[in-house]
């Protein structure tokens, strides 16, 4: 869907970003990370002509981008950064309604779809449409904010820290919503972060960027399993490298039908990291496991948390 | 407001519970005994004798003792609405009762016989209905009414005199004999004062604007911009009018026909303009500049061209700055615009320096009310009209 060509792009002597080629295909969640001054928010305003790249090529869909007009490739591709940008002189309803009124959709259509998107991200319309921004807390904004990007149903959502300034709790709710929104939609999402935590939990494939070039790209697991140079591993952590690799699994992964266990049941969607703590904290080696439906499966052991020898 | 009752009761005596009002109050009495209410003189050429408010009420005035001791009380009454509501009533009827008193007594005074007779209105009448106004301002402000209700209470105290103005209750007063001497001069002025204003402002927003864009965009214009703007605001007005009759003049030789003159309105428009930029320009630069860079980020990222990013986001969200700044400019130039009659642009400027030229000072008064009118007006009204075009927004 997106087709990144040798692309450069130097601000005065630096290179920002230095020859990077990066295939995105449709329904891929890709992150971009890196250490500060690593290229990745360059790379992703390029996606959308803010920043113009002066070597190589990108394609979106087959076409140069700069065979569009760069309002047009804007509004056919989300944007949200982190401190929302929403406009304060107008309403929830109206923030979400902007591309749509760029794009010329008849009013009926736009006051559905602000609806529509309100009860997606969990704020109740009614409550919610007539609101002003600085009626909102940080994480209702950036849902308003998330909400704008997805607005004109676009091809692709670029994404620049957009929880970076949220505390863990509500950028956590926000990072499951966005993984659900994600599964259910198959949009193409390209976000940057510097936070590894929030690319393990969201992409499906990472892409690690230092000095304005490619380090590692692969998936959250690959990353973790077999990191390319000493810097991925830097970059990711070495001592927490067993929990989050155990933080990518899940407990459904690992349980064993039958078998009764004492104590309060786990959820079977529940990460393997997790599960490690609750076996610590209850000191036990066995936990009950139940399904969505709240129905037994079985029980996870402790010693199975390490999963089949590699 | 109990916090407010226990604090201003902590600082003094427990039972003074309005010491504004007190303070206002005393201060009234000071001038009614002190300060001439009216002056009498037999022509209006030579000064009067001064009558203080003692000389001028009788039994036949006891009524205007009545908003008087709702007042005092007011003073030692435990805060609520209702009692700010008595004090703004009661104001209105005491401020009422003093020009219908003047107004009165200066019937009697000049009595049917002689036309001649000068009644002028003494330092006391205006010390009490300026210490009455404030004391009906206090009062709306503690209300904390809304802007639109505040302004129609401001109104509606200011309403008595009107009618009494126009019932005629008021034409013995001289400043309302030398209103009727010069009807039509007053009018012509009134309306040569409102082209002079309407002719400055814009200019100054058609060139003041576009600065204010600028200035907001690049700052190597802005710094030297705001310096020469900065130093035309100093130079006192007399001068500036002085240093444009020169260059002007010249101009008028070098092209005749064209109507130019070194005097008159065109002079005065200039340097008003010269005055007016720097409000504008500056409220201009200042509104986009606190316009978040995040808005506008996220509106070019979101596929908004330049003209719709400042005319959607830009614009609107600079638009409360500009107007204050629009505001300040009106009230400045229409005070200003009265130092033009001295380069012979008219306006109730020439009242005033008529008057004082020839000592008359309700002459003076004549010029000086309608232009302190003017002023309040137009501050209230583009106050009104900041808040109706943000009543949409937060």
């Amino acid at each position: 869907m997106i087709e990144l060509q040798a692309v450069g792009k130097a601000f005065g002597a630096t290179q920002a970003v230095d020859g990077v080629s990066l295939t995105i295909e449709r329904g891929e969640f890709v992150v971009l990370i890196g250490p500060s001054g690593s290229g990745k928010s360059t790379l992703l305003k390029m996606i959308n002509r803010l920043v113009e790249h002066d070597r190589g090529k990108i394609l979106f869909l087959g076409a140069e981008i700069r065979s569009f007009r760069p309002e047009d490739i804007r509004r056919r591709m989300g944007y949200a950064i982190q401190s929302t940008g929403l406009f304060p002189h107008w309403s929830v309803a109206r923030n979400i309604a902007t591309v749509p009124e760029l794009l010329g959709w008849p009013a009926p259509r736009i006051a559905a779809r602000v609806d529509e998107l309100l009860t997606l991200l969990g704020l109740e319309p009614q409550a919610y449409r007539g609101r002003y921004p600085h009626q909102l807390s940080g994480g209702q904004q950036q849902r308003v904010g998330v909400a704008r990007a997805l607005a004109a149903d676009p091809e692709a959502l670029l994404m620049d820290e957009p929880f970076g300034a949220l505390d863990p709790i509500t950028r956590q709710t926000l990072q499951d919503e966005l993984a659900h929104i994600h599964r259910a939609s198959g949009k193409t999402i390209v976000l940057v972060t510097h936070d590894i935590d929030e690319a393990l939990r969201l992409a499906t494939r990472i892409v690690l960027l230092d000095r304005g070039r490619i380090v590692q790209a692969g998936t959250p697991a690959q990353l973790l399993a077999q990191p390319a140079t000493d810097f991925v591993s830097d970059f990711i952590g070495r001592t927490d490298l067993g929990l989050r690799l155990l933080g990518l699994q899940t407990v459904a992964e690992r349980v064993r039908a039958g078998g009764l266990a004492e104590g309060t049941a786990i959820a079977a969607t529940l990460s393997l990291r997790d599960a490690l703590s609750l076996f610590v904290e209850r000191h036990v080696d066995q936990l009950p496991v139940v399904d969505a439906q709240g129905r037994a499966v079985g029980a996870l052991h402790f010693a199975d948390l390490l999963g089949p020898q590699r | 407001m109990p916090a407010l009752a226990l604090g201003r009761g902590g600082r003094g005596a427990a039972w003074i519970h309005n010491r504004v009002l007190g303070v206002l109050l005393c201060g009234g009495l000071g001038a009614a005994v002190g300060l001439a209410f009216l002056s009498v003189a037999p022509n209006r050429l030579v000064s009067g004798t001064g009558l203080g408010l003692r000389d001028l009420l009788g039994p036949a005035h006891a009524l205007l003792g009545l908003p008087f001791a709702g007042l005092v009380l007011a003073i030692f009454a435990r805060p609520s609405r209702a009692v700010h509501a008595a004090v703004v009533v009661s104001a209105a009827l005491l401020l009422a009762g003093l020009v219908w008193l003047a107004g009165a007594e200066a019937g009697r005074l000049s009595g049917a016989s002689s036309t001649l007779t000068r009644v002028s209105l003494g330092g006391g009448f205006w010390a009490l209905a300026l210490l009455v106004w404030l004391m009906a301002a206090d009062a709306v402000q503690r209300l904390g009414l809304p802007l639109v209700q505040r302004t129609s209470v401001h109104v509606a105290v200011l309403m008595p005199l009107a009618v009494l103005l126009g019932a005629g209750a008021l034409d013995q007063l001289s400043l309302l004999k030398e209103y009727a001497n010069r009807d039509d001069v007053f009018r012509a002025a009134g309306w040569r004062h409102l082209q002079i204003v309407a002719a400055t402002l814009l200019p100054a927003l058609l060139i003041g604007v576009p600065l204010g864009v600028a200035a907001a965009r690049s700052e190597r214009l802005a710094t030297p911009l705001f310096g020469i703007l900065n130093v035309i605001q100093t130079l006192p007005s007399i001068a500036l009018f002085a240093l444009l009759i020169a260059p002007l003049s010249g101009l008028a030789a070098a092209l005749p026909g064209w109507g130019i003159r070194g005097i008159g309105l065109l002079p005065a428009v200039i340097a008003l303009t010269l005055y007016a930029l720097l409000p504008i320009v500056h409220g201009t630069a200042a509104g986009l500049r606190q316009v978040p860079a995040a808005a506008i980020a996220a509106a070019t990222g979101m596929g908004m061209t330049v003209r719709q990013v400042f005319w959607r986001i830009e614009v609107p969200l600079a638009l409360p700055l500009l107007l204050s700044g629009l505001r300040v400019t009106t009230v400045q130039v229409i005070g200003l615009a009265v130092v033009a009659a001295l380069i012979g642009a008219g306006g109730f400027g020439a009242l005033v320096f008529q008057g004082l030229a020839s000592s008359a000072l309700d002459l003076v008064m004549l010029g000086v009310l309608p232009v302190v009118a003017l002023a309040i007006a137009a501050d209230a009204g583009l106050e009104l009209l900041t808040a109706a075009l943000q009543g949409a927004q937060p």
